[in-house]
């Protein structure tokens, strides 16, 4: 019979590491999902999901119940891939010269019919990756919580460990800096 | 350009593809055989710790005894210094003493 996630954690507990198993079979889809929304490359993924379980292992002692397993390992995966952002920053102010040719075409094709500018297109995803790429940390996190994954502003708090207030300012400038961003494009392009 | 449009439409196409949840072969694998690891070095992490702990009094300890002779070599200095300038005053009274035959300066020597 299958155990549940509080019988697994307290076998973990009481020193039985191999009940960590079904933990990590069970959550890791959800992990490698959210590890992709910041990391390009697989073995990056990877590292980061490889950090989430170990330190949700070495923390375990920590998780008091009150809430679902799956909630605390989502706040702890967030708060990891926040420091993989930070600890990648690269230099994000690149321009867009490097933009292939189907993101150009999409491109073109926005400003001659907007309305007709596909999203379920592979340009344009390729093209909201580099816009996400060139934002700061904190806007990518609050941007891709919010405005991506749709998620409340007091789950993005209790996600991040942010108070409500802050969420709401580093969502303004997110997307002020989305548009800086934007217009750097349209100007690199265009003029 | 209508940079609001472009950028709803562009999270819009980011919404629209949500990222694969595929798993790795054998990920699970790697992470207990990763976690069984730390479990068998964590004597080794234990007497870490302790040594990290034991700095903090080990240089307290250092710093009282360092002070403690500094003190100390002082109040020894500041000794020797007065038996110096006493055994000068010894020397000089055993000289009068001494000497204080030999007679009046002014005295005729037959």
């Amino acid at each position: 019979m299958e155990r549940s996630d509080t019988e697994l954690i307290a076998a973990v507990l009481k020193g039985d590491a191999s009940s960590f198993e079904p933990l990590v079979e069970k959550y890791s889809p959800r992990l490698f999902a959210t590890a992709r929304r910041y990391a390009r490359r697989e073995s990056e993924v990877e590292d980061i999901v490889q950090e989430i379980w170990l330190k949700a292992f070495h923390k375990l002692a920590s998780f008091r119940g009150d809430a679902p397993f799956e909630h605390w390992l989502m706040r702890l995966a967030v708060r990891t891939c926040y420091d993989f952002l930070r600890g990648h920053q690269r230099n994000r102010e690149s321009n867009f010269t490097d933009i292939t040719e189907p993101e150009s075409d999409w491109l073109e094709r926005f400003v001659a019919q907007p309305e007709s500018a596909s999203e379920d297109v592979d340009a344009a995803k390729q093209l909201v990756a580099r816009l996400l790429e060139q934002l700061s940390p904190p806007a990518r996190l609050v941007i891709t919580l919010l405005e991506i994954e749709d998620r409340p502003v007091k789950e993005i708090a209790r996600l991040t460990g942010w108070s409500v207030p802050l969420v709401k300012v580093r969502a303004f400038r997110a997307r002020a800096e989305m548009k800086k961003v934007l217009a750097r494009l349209a100007r690199e392009k265009y003029l | 350009m209508n940079l609001e449009l472009l950028r709803k439409k562009l999270l819009a196409a980011a919404r629209g593809n949500p990222p694969t949840d595929r798993v790795p072969y054998a990920f699970e694998k790697r992470i207990l055989a990763r976690l069984q690891g730390q479990t068998r070095l964590d004597l080794s992490d234990l007497w870490a710790h302790a040594l990290w702990r034991a700095v903090a009094p080990c240089v307290g300890v250092a710093l009282v005894i360092g002070a403690w002779s500094f003190v100390a070599l002082n109040d020894a200095a500041i000794s020797q210094t007065m038996a110096v300038t006493e055994n000068q005053d010894l020397s000089q009274h055993f000289e009068q003493v001494m000497l204080a035959d030999v007679g009046e300066p002014n005295e005729e020597i037959r």
